[in-house]
């Protein structure tokens, strides 16, 4: 008697909309590095794609495995491709890790905060990413390169720890051989054969092409990084509304209501992931939290 | 809202017309030397002639002489149980292929059938519960579905307390003893050397169209100073009380006041606070599979902020101390609750401070830390 009688049967019939990840199509592997792949989706007996906005991500379902929230890495403009871009480093990552073209794969969303596109229109912008850091900031730098006329100067500052963890090489090298991009990388630790920039990716700041006065700055990476990051960014001029950064935190259902996913007054899931700085400083230099 | 009076012979009466209207009641009994919710059929389910003397981390059941249908304060099970199940199937997936699907029939929508539930015996803070867990759960964006499948087919009988618990503190947080609304029906019961009865208040047209068919009274103006002093009486009893002026601030201001470990060196991280809170909503979900792989199931299941997996992300828990998940319980409750749904997620029902192993008492805590104390520990007698 411990729960009351008649509600078994509910759950038997009732599948939890919201909970309910929607079976999708894997079309391409692409391996990014040692531990890094993207993977395309296509929604399965349906052909209205998936539209999102550049920032959002979906909860990502392997059968019987788990889970998780993954931000999307794909062009918001190409809508009839959903494409993730993670590394296998937990369960379910390492069990998308083993999928091949034709496997199935769950998903719910799109879900979360956008970057703050409309208001770098008209305006330089700055991207800067750590790591894996630059998935999530890939739907941006598409809409902006898209739409490059709306924009002034764009910049990329991309670090990642050795030569062999950059993502989207090809991209990059498309991208910097634009002359309306800048794009610099650097590494943590450089190898032989390593000809660019050696250091992490705040050295790159007070050099960066773009007008403080008028930039914006979105802000992908590890924690310590966007923290460091925006400091740099405050201290060359950019005003701290002009700063956004993506965070991370555990979530269970994406949508508000399993609670893992609070940052101190926000729920990252609903509220973020994308973020101005200015609202989660405080808290990011606070043990904890 | 009209006020009649209902002789304790007559309880019962109210108990068949809720039947009678295919509700399955829910209400306080006694088993495993508790006071817990469960369902009951008849009036003789009630803890008749008990009470409860609680304090932090003791929780005693003691007899009383009264006939009482209602003279204790609130045990470890709260509502939540009921509307929010510790353990929801959520749904299965049968392997297709290389693609998976609802097993054949599943109906992608809610179930609109009704499952109609009686709660007997609401406490006032309990009512304020199930209205937080309303705007944590139905204000959206997004809602779940099942909840409110429940909450909609609720019949809410409220008790109003004349009698405070050791732990309680309703008073400090505006939700006590008496209920004001959110319930159906709420009952005041009136014990006199001459007459034992329950002054019976109606919430909703549903709570008036019920009492149509069980004998009430009118209530006179005397009985109904009868159930307010009596009310009053509870409220003088606090057994603990929280400043709650500017609580808000004080504990945001304090994020990193040592007091937090001084409390991260008592807790235990048992999670026993956030199972009895009757507002703790945290719940993770999981995914798993028959034994041949071909068919998964996900399950929901109530969750604590003070285990490590909670806050858990590649490279290790966020909230990797006791002191920090302690502060992230209390400061949620209290303070960030506030922000998230425009009230506190506290309701003063002192749960939290008898059920806790070690006695950590949430009252303590925060005046501890909105009065600058590093270390020293209070205790109550």
């Amino acid at each position: 008697m411990e729960t009351a009688p008649d509600l078994q049967s509910i759950s038997a019939e009732a599948a939890l909309s919201p909970m309910l990840p929607r079976p999708f199509v894997i079309k391409r592997v692409r391996r990014e590095t040692e531990d890094t792949f993207t993977l395309e989706l296509e929604p399965t007996g349906r052909d209205d794609g998936f539209s999102f906005t550049p920032g959002q991500f979906n909860m990502v379902y392997v059968f019987g495995v788990g889970e998780i929230p993954i931000s999307i890495s794909g062009d918001p403009a190409r809508p009839t491709t959903l494409i993730h871009t993670t590394r296998a480093v937990g369960t379910v990552t390492k069990a998308m890790d083993k999928l091949r073209r034709g496997d199935t794969l769950g998903i719910r969303g799109p879900y979360g905060s956008p970057w703050p596109l409309d208001k770098a229109v008209g305006r330089d912008v700055v991207f800067v990413a750590g790591g894996i850091g630059l998935a999530p900031l890939r739907p941006a730098l598409y809409h902006v390169v898209s739409n490059r006329e709306r924009f002034g100067k764009v910049v990329l500052l991309y670090g990642t720890r050795s030569p062999a963890d950059i993502l989207f090489r090809e991209e990059l090298e498309t991208w910097r051989a634009r002359f309306d991009l800048d794009v610099y990388v650097t590494v943590d630790r450089a190898m032989s054969g390593w000809r660019g920039n050696v250091g992490v990716v705040t050295t790159m700041i007070p050099k960066a092409p773009f007008d403080p006065r008028n930039a914006v700055a979105m802000v992908c990476g590890p924690e310590i990084m966007m923290r460091f990051t925006a400091a740099e960014m405050i201290k060359r001029g950019v005003d701290i509304r002009d700063v956004s950064v993506s965070l991370e935190r555990n979530m269970k259902c994406g949508i508000g209501l399993c609670g893992h996913c609070q940052f101190g007054p926000v729920f990252v899931c609903k509220d973020g992931p994308v973020f101005p700085y200015a609202q989660v400083r405080d808290m990011l230099v606070k043990w904890e939290i | 809202m009209k006020t009649f009076t209902l002789e304790r012979s007559d309880v019962g009466a109210l108990l068949d017309a809720l039947k009678r209207r295919g509700y399955t009641l829910l209400g306080p009994t006694v088993r495993d030397s508790a006071i817990v919710i469960d369902e009951i059929s008849r009036v003789e389910d009630l803890p008749v002639n008990w009470t409860d003397v609680q304090s932090g981390a003791s929780y005693r059941l003691k007899r009383r002489e009264d006939n009482a249908f209602f003279g204790f304060a609130v045990g470890p099970t709260s509502w939540k149980r009921f509307l929010y199940p510790p353990i929801q199937h959520l749904f299965a997936m049968l392997r297709a292929g290389k693609s998976f699907a609802l097993p054949a029939g599943t109906k992608e929508s809610t179930p609109s059938r009704d499952p109609k539930m009686a709660f007997i015996g609401v406490r006032p803070c309990d009512v304020h519960a199930l209205a937080i867990h309303d705007r944590v759960l139905l204000a959206g964006p997004f809602v779940d579905p099942l909840y409110q499948l429940r909450r909609n087919g609720c019949f809410v009988v409220a008790v109003n307390c004349t009698q405070a618990g050791g732990t309680c503190f309703c008073a400090s947080m505006n939700t006590g003893p008496r209920a004001t609304e959110g319930f159906d029906l709420a009952l005041t019961e009136l014990i006199t050397h001459k007459r034992h009865y329950f002054l019976v208040e109606t919430g909703s047209d549903r709570g008036e169209a019920l009492l149509k068919s069980v004998p009430v009274s009118e209530a006179g103006a005397d009985e109904m100073k009868e159930a307010r002093a009596a009310c009053e009486q509870a409220q003088r009893q606090m057994g603990r009380s929280l400043d709650t002026k500017q609580l808000r601030e004080v504990l945001y201001q304090n994020a990193e006041h040592p007091r937090w470990d001084a409390i991260g060196a008592r807790c235990l991280t048992c999670a026993n606070c956030t199972m009895v809170c009757p507002t703790c909503f945290c719940a993770t979900v999981e995914d798993v599979t028959d034994l041949g792989g071909s068919r998964a199931d996900r399950i929901r299941k109530w969750d604590s902020c003070f285990t490590l997996d909670f806050s858990y992300i590649h490279g290790g828990s966020v909230r990797a101390s006791a002191k920090a998940r302690y502060r992230q319980w209390m400061t949620h409750k209290l303070a960030s609750w506030v922000d998230q749904f425009g009230t506190s997620g506290c309701v003063g029902c002192g749960r939290c401070i008898t059920w806790c192993p070690v006695g950590i008492d949430i009252t303590e805590e925060a005046r501890a830390i909105r009065e600058g104390q590093p270390t020293e520990a209070r205790t109550h007698a």
